[in-house]
């Protein structure tokens, strides 16, 4: 066992626990943050996306040990940010959600798209969302909601 | 604006029985209506029976809460139910409010399932009328309170927006002033329902109300619930179906950090820990030696032996029409044989459930469709009478037809039971894909005779596993299940001379279960390749021949037309790329699609565009009608594209998204949604989707190559170097 300090959407967190331990369920079970999902367990569906220092990391294979100083948005944090807002807004307007399981990762992994890329092609969308699976099959709007999002 | 369903809330809400009238009794001077509900399995409006205690509660601020018998799973049914319910009372929309019902069959039984089920795209179907003459009927008890305390006749009254006005006068008050005295009042036996031209939600697009806290991380699915002191497991079930544990070797796993107990069960074996990536640690560290039982060296091979041998025999009569054995001897006799694989759900919500056991009950926090069937299972298996078995049910992370089975709080309340405190089991997504009820085989034997362009005589025969049969015992009546055979039943080409048998085959060892699309998903396949196939024999362009056996369904020649007219159907297009059409039944829907798609030298399938003209009756959330069918075409596609699941040795070979494939944002077609203006009573939409796709992809493969696809999902192999010019 041994002691890690996290910065969780800005607060800090310290979370005793092993090296090994992905953040997913430093999160979700050890903080209480049940926001991020966890879905396949081997970063294949990307439900359980969160932020590193704004980029898109799949938090079921990042182990704590792993993270250092560096800062933790997660879907319960991404409103802080002008393009997570955006999104969010967007994601509404836009009704993209069904059973909404898989978008807390999507609207992370599209947050960090378009912090990076202010203005996306479809190509860029694809390359930034392809590790995200809908099985609800959102995606037509999740692709018009980041334009959205973009354009506002 | 309608306030945000809290799931927290919705689940504290959805107790037993007796929290639950207590809670309402409690609301002094609230209006309290019984929703009518015909009793479970009747048929048609001759049986309807009154149902005293399920019911609608108007309390004095004009709020407007509602017992919600059905769970949302993303399909929108929390909107289209309140869209109802406020549509026909005049209330505004922002005074509804949606309770989670508790688990009673008594009260809140679906009446098209006879239960308490969400499945089978039949909640609006079910609901729709009972809710809107109840909702007439509370309409009618506030227009005769109003009358009576501004002195006037009820006829000068009018609604609005939660409000009677008094036109001529200019007076007005509100519904929660009127409920204390409408109270008082006889309700009258018949209220008038109103004309749909005087709609003013429904058909309306409607902003849902279960979205907002699922875009910023509140929403709490099952999987989310946390009650103090969990702890938290992750099980093995025999690989093996049937299995059953021999000897586990558990030293290694007690001594690692977290672990705090392993539960060894007849079947399961489970790890208990401080967190789920703990028990998941300690489960991989366990040494676990398996009774494979008599299943363990089923493959797919045997079963799919074992169906096509069985399918050579008479089936039970589902539908005979006319002479069939006579027609099928007029003109071409043509025969097919159409195969679909074994398909998991995977829904993105692992299965899961919370349990907790203590001296004072048993408390069950988990996402279900079948809400009153998971109460059952947890009193049969702890002795406790209902009113002490709670349970919590949470909006679902899709369901797709996994959660009308209650495995997952079987095995999770055995689990429980040696377990002291709450504790939460969590399927890895490895188990969730080995351990589910998967969609059958099926194999589908047609014979069609045609004759100067036209269909003489027609045969069907399914054979497959019968899901209602293990589901819904009564349900299976003289060798034909009912889902087994929708979608052949009805079809919808007019055949006078028309034979449909189903035929029984279990397959070995597989455990099988409805999946988004259920019966129709391998009938509407069959159907609508075969009529490809017999247009083709026939020479007639495969939208005229369907065109021709329509003139009897006016409804799906309009789909059909509609479909087709949006679809440049009959353009030139590049080598290697073709149309498909599809006409599915089915869900009380009448649609269309056609889905044009290329194929690459190599045999990969691009599926480009999909264009869907459906008629579904009146539509109550057109944004909603969307959605579903978008999705359900995504769903069936991915079906189409990438879906088996393949038995080696009595176990399943994949595993994960890495071997069962989803489609992905990359691969996704223009999806263009064509709603027909329609006066019917409302359809089911959820599945239509779903069904529709897969058999007009594999047309416009055959389109594109010349290569009739018939079985599922598409061999890239057969269709390399196919590329017709």
């Amino acid at each position: 066992m041994a002691s890690f300090n996290l910065t969780v959407n800005g607060e800090a967190k310290t979370v005793e626990t092993t090296a090994d331990v992905p953040l997913l369920w430093a999160l979700r079970d050890i903080l209480g943050m049940t926001g991020t999902k966890f879905g396949c367990g081997i970063a294949q569906c990307g439900a359980c996306t969160v932020h590193l220092d704004g980029k898109a990391v799949r938090s079921c294979v990042l182990p704590i040990g792993a993270i250092g100083g560096r800062r933790i948005t997660t879907i319960e944090g991404v409103a802080a940010s002008a393009a997570g807002a955006r999104i969010q807004k967007a994601w509404l307007d836009l009704e993209v959600v069904q059973c909404g399981y898989c978008q807390s990762g999507q609207i992370m992994s599209a947050a960090a798209l378009l912090t990076a890329t202010p203005a996306p092609t479809d190509q860029d969308i694809d390359a930034a969302m392809s590790g995200n699976v809908c099985r609800c099959g959102t995606y037509i709007r999740i692709r018009d909601a980041i334009k959205a999002a973009a354009a506002s | 604006m309608m306030a945000p369903i809290d799931a927290r809330e919705r689940a504290q809400s959805s107790t037993n029985r007796r929290e639950f009238l207590g809670a309402s009794l409690a609301t002094v001077g609230c209006l309290l209506l019984s929703v009518r509900m015909p009793a479970a399995g009747a048929a048609g409006e001759a049986n309807i029976r009154f149902v005293p205690d399920a019911f609608i509660r108007i309390d004095h601020s004009g709020k407007v809460t509602l017992i919600m018998p059905q769970t949302e799973m993303g399909q929108g049914i929390y909107t289209a139910v309140a869209a109802i319910l406020a549509e026909e009372l005049d209330a505004a929309f922002d005074q509804i409010a949606l309770e989670a019902a508790p688990p009673n069959d008594k009260l809140y039984a679906n009446p098209l399932l006879g239960f308490q089920a969400t499945g089978g795209s039949t909640s609006v179907r079910a609901f729709w009328m009972p809710l809107r003459r109840t909702a007439a009927t509370a309409r009618q008890l506030l227009v005769q309170a109003a009358a009576k305390q501004l002195k006037v006749d009820p006829s000068t009254l009018s609604t609005s927006n939660g409000m009677v006005m008094h036109s001529s006068s200019g007076r007005q008050v509100s519904y929660g002033s009127l409920v204390q005295v409408a109270q008082s009042l006889t309700p009258p036996k018949e209220a008038p329902l109103k004309d749909p031209k005087n709609f003013v939600l429904i058909g309306k697009p409607l902003k849902r109300f279960d979205t907002p806290d699922k875009v910023n991380g509140k929403v709490v699915y099952g999987i989310d619930a946390m009650p103090p002191g969990l702890k938290f497991a992750m099980l093995a079930a025999s690989p093996v179906f049937g299995g059953k544990v021999k000897h586990v070797d558990d030293s290694k796993t007690l001594s690692m950090p977290g672990v705090r107990q392993v539960v060894v069960l007849g079947d399961l074996v489970a790890v208990v820990a401080d967190h789920t990536w703990a028990a998941k640690q300690g489960l991989a560290a366990l040494k676990i030696t398996w009774d494979e039982g008599n299943n363990g060296q089923v493959s797919s091979d045997d079963i799919w032996r074992k169906i096509r041998a069985s399918s050579l025999k008479d089936g039970a009569v589902a539908k005979n029409e006319g002479d069939v054995v006579a027609a099928l001897k007029k003109g071409e006799l043509h025969q097919a044989v159409y195969e679909l694989p074994f398909l998991a759900h995977a829904s993105m919500e692992p299965m899961n459930c919370t349990v907790h056991i203590s001296a004072s009950g048993c408390e069950i926090w988990v996402g279900s469709q079948v809400v009153s069937r998971a109460q059952g299972i947890a009193m049969k298996l702890t002795g406790l009478p209902a009113d002490k078995v709670v349970v919590h049910n949470h909006l679902i992370g899709g369901g797709f037809g996994r959660r009308l089975d209650i495995d997952g709080i079987e095995k999770s309340v055995r689990i429980a039971q040696k377990v002291d405190g709450p504790v939460k089991v969590t399927w890895s997504r490895e188990e969730d894909m080995q351990q589910d009820f998967y969609r059958p085989v099926y194999l589908d034997r047609l014979s069609a005779s045609v004759l100067d362009g036209r269909i003489q005589g027609w045969k069907h025969r399914t054979t497959g596993s019968s899901i209602l049969a293990r589901w819904a015992p009564p349900a299976f009546q003289k060798g034909v299940d009912g889902d087994g055979i929708d979608g052949a039943v009805d079809n919808p080409y007019g055949l006078a001379d028309f034979h449909v048998e189903y035929l029984q085959d279990e397959p070995f060892a597989v455990p099988t279960g409805f999946w988004r699309g259920v019966g129709p998903n391998n009938n509407v396949f069959a159907v609508e390749s075969f009529m490809d196939e017999l247009a083709k024999k026939s020479n007639i362009d495969p939208v005229k021949f369907r065109l021709a056996h329509l003139d009897k369904s006016p409804r799906f020649k309009t789909a059909l037309e509609m479909a087709v007219q949006n679809s440049n159907w009959g353009s030139a297009l590049p080598a290697g790329t073709g149309r498909g059409v599809c006409v599915s039944p089915g869900f009380g829907s009448c649609a269309a699609a056609v889905v044009e798609a290329r194929v690459d030298q190599d045999g990969k399938v691009h599926v480009q565009r999909v264009v869907m003209a459906v008629d579904t009756g009146i539509v109550v959330n057109p944004d909603t009608i969307v959605a579903q069918l978008q999705g359900g075409i995504i769903f069936g596609l991915t079906a189409a594209l990438y879906g088996r699941i393949d038995i080696e040795k009595g176990r399943v070979k994949q595993s994960n998204f890495h071997d069962y494939r989803m489609m992905r944002i990359n691969e996704i077609p223009k999806i263009e949604i064509f709603i027909i203006p329609s006066g019917e009573a409302p359809g089911g939409i959820g599945e239509v989707g779903t069904t529709i796709a897969p058999p007009a992809l594999a047309n416009a493969i055959f389109a594109a190559t010349g290569v009739r696809l018939r079985s599922l999902p598409i061999d890239q192999s057969l269709l390399a170097g196919k590329r017709s010019a």
